[in-house]
């Protein structure tokens, strides 16, 4: 997916005034000419200076493209679904790992990643268990992170 | 160097945790730098939360020899698909493909490992001689210095070797910005938190590391279209037969790779890629087969394969003494430094000599246990070439995971590497370089501070940024490299006449 420079001009452009804006508030440190707002507001600065230069690279570019792209891999309904179960497991992991503990997380985040990539069927969930559980031997038990159990508590180890 | 420091350093590294350490992540390095897919900067972001775990010295030399094997190991699938197996092996993946194809995939293979370890030492050496004497030097820097230090050094990721310089710009603009959220600043107020507090001490780097060089690289490959390589040869012979030839014939060409590596090493912000580019190039220059160059010729391996590994070690040069990383990996290796309360910088020498010299050490250990663990590498090659990475990428994801959340035991890790790992990938897919963006992130608390004290200092005066001595000769080359584009663009303009799409 190809963004033309303009449009990611104009959201850079849109950042940095909006970094301006938020510094401007920040309080001035009595006696001194230069508060917390000094530095960032000087990057925001070169950002925006940046944005527009990109945006003006971008309407150039702009005659012989369109604005967005949309080519490669999210044309092909597999490689985009990927994508987006790979995104979407990390969110899954995000939302419900101390629920369901780590052991049944990691497990069907693997196996669901397996079956996407095209694993043996037979071998997904075998490897999916095992995986996870040399991962949360290593790092629970070797490294002592305390890894959530979540449904498992009652019989944890 | 006094004997007992060097005493205490022997100890530090020949400890059998220590040397263990090593010894495991010499075989993830190789491992990682094998498989297509996977770069040396992905190997080190993998096994930072690991060293998270570690004292200082051994989760340095983690990271100094998965990188070192990393670096060389990437020219076993150049030589054997034709896909380097990290960036900085694909100036002469073509090379080492045309020798396997005549048959001489294991002098390739051989010059690629013999030559990686002699270049690797050749840094080792200039960086032991070297940085204890800048040491003294930056010594007597102070926040003006250390500023215009800090800007040469961004100058340089964003206008050495970027395709286009504005969106390195934008991308170390962000990294910059990025090290401004939370509390961690001069004067001490809470920025950017958008009311989280996870974000009050900042953004961590680790997770965010392991997002923008792990989970970007794998979303790479889960929409990677190219089809499955074929690997050209079964049979490797072995790679160590006639290495004594080629080093006799080609000892001008080992030499100016390695200094040439080391040196675009020592300039922060250009790494191991941009060394065996240029070594490449020059190599083919200086030669006096050029015609052979791209038929199959060992020459330019010899010289860039020795560049791309002199120029790991002379990257830490300007990490270890002035805490300015010299490329990306050394930027999370910074990172590291900081989070073992072992500041980078001149201090250092003077508190903790032992610890630098125990670096200095696994540099070399490194380079030389490089030639055994290679040589078993190679001969496992079109084994480990055949891992099946559907199986392996969503293990390295859940890697991903676990070592995010355990940073500090939270999911708020994997939250950041989501984040990280979409944003760096949308990023690349329209030419905005990553490598800037994470020396902005490493760099811009330092940057901030001295920019503030100096401004302190001067009463608001920016001159002063120019009056000292060693602060003018650093603005002068900051402001030359700064100007340098712009300087050739209006050269081809006035030589050529107007030019249809001026390149930015």
């Amino acid at each position: 997916m190809k963004i033309n420079d303009t449009l990611s001009g104009l959201a850079l452009l849109a950042l940095s005034l909006l970094i301006l804006y938020t510094v401007s508030s920040y309080p001035v440190i009595p006696g001194q000419n230069i508060g917390p707002g000094a530095f960032p507001g000087l990057l925001a600065g070169l950002l925006a200076l940046c944005s527009v230069l990109l945006i003006r690279k971008g309407l150039k570019a702009k005659k012989h493209e369109d604005w967005v792209v949309i080519g490669g891999w999210v044309k092909s309904w597999f490689h985009l679904r990927n994508f987006l179960i790979t995104v979407g497991c990390l969110f899954f992991y995000i939302y419900l790992s101390d629920y369901l503990g780590f052991i049944i997380c990691g497990t069907i985040l693997l196996a669901v990643m397996f079956a996407a990539l095209e694993v043996r069927a037979k071998a997904i969930l075998p490897i999916a268990l095992i995986v996870t559980l040399v991962i949360h031997f290593i790092f629970y038990k070797g490294l002592r992170v305390p890894l959530p159990w979540g449904l498992l508590m009652p019989i944890q180890w | 160097m006094t004997t007992a420091v060097l005493l205490q350093a022997f100890w530090l590294v020949f400890d059998p945790y220590v040397l263990l350490v090593i010894l495991c992540s010499a075989l993830f390095g190789l491992f990682v730098g094998a498989i297509p897919g996977l770069s040396a900067t992905m190997a080190t972001a993998l096994l930072v939360p690991i060293t998270f775990f570690m004292p200082p010295v051994p989760a340095i030399a983690a990271i100094v020899t998965a990188t070192a094997m990393a670096i060389f190991s990437g020219d076993i699938p150049g030589a054997l698909l034709r896909i380097p197996g990290t960036p900085a092996s694909a100036a002469y993946t073509d090379e080492a493909y045309q020798m396997t194809l005549k048959g001489q995939a294991e002098i390739a293979l051989g010059a690629g490992l013999l030559f990686s370890a002699i270049g690797g030492l050749f840094g080792t050496i200039v960086m032991v001689l070297f940085s204890p004497a800048l040491a003294e030097i930056a010594l007597k820097f102070s926040s003006f210095e250390y500023f215009w230090l800090v800007v040469l050094g961004l100058a340089g990721a964003v206008f050495i070797g970027n395709t286009s310089v504005l969106k390195a710009c934008i991308s170390l603009l962000l990294g910059l910005l990025i090290a401004c959220i939370g509390l961690e600043n001069p004067a001490g107020h809470l920025r950017f938190t958008f009311g989280m507090k996870e974000l009050m001490s900042g953004v961590e780097l680790i997770p965010m590391m392991v997002g923008m060089f792990a989970v970007s690289e794998l979303l790479r490959y889960i929409t990677n279209m190219d089809p499955p390589p074929m690997i050209a040869t079964e049979k490797i012979g072995n790679i160590f037969a006639g290495m004594w030839g080629l080093l006799k014939k080609y000892p001008w060409a080992l030499l100016r790779g390695s200094a040439l590596g080391t040196i675009i090493g020592i300039q922060p912000g250009s790494g191991a890629d941009m060394a065996s580019w240029l070594s490449y190039a020059m190599s083919k220059k200086f030669s006096k087969e050029p015609e052979k160059f791209g038929t199959g010729h060992v020459e330019g391996i010899v010289e860039s394969g020795a560049a791309n590994n002199s120029s790991l070690a002379g990257a830490w040069i300007p990490a270890i003494v002035f805490g300015i990383p010299g490329d990306s990996i050394t930027a999370i290796a910074i990172g590291v430094l900081y989070l073992k309360n072992m500041n980078p910088g001149p201090m250092i020498f003077i508190n903790n000599p032992e610890n630098i010299y125990a670096i200095f050490l696994v540099f070399i250990l490194a380079n030389i246990i490089m030639v055994p663990l290679g040589w078993l590498t190679v001969k496992l090659a079109t084994k480990i070439l055949r891992v099946k990475r559907n199986i392996l990428m969503p293990i390295i994801l859940m890697f991903c995971i676990v070592g995010s959340f355990s940073i500090n035991n939270s999911v708020w890790g994997v939250t950041l590497i989501l984040f990280f790992g979409v944003v760096s990938f949308i990023f690349e897919e329209n030419g905005f370089p990553v490598a800037p963006a994470i020396l902005g992130v490493v760099l811009g608390t330092m940057m901030e501070e001295n920019f503030v004290t100096s401004m302190i200092k001067s009463d608001g005066d920016p001159l002063v940024f120019f009056t000292r001595p060693i602060a003018m000769w650093l603005a002068i080359s900051t402001i030359v490299i700064l100007l340098w584009p712009v300087g050739t663009w209006a050269y081809d303009r006035i030589k050529n006449g107007p030019a249809p799409e001026p390149s930015q």
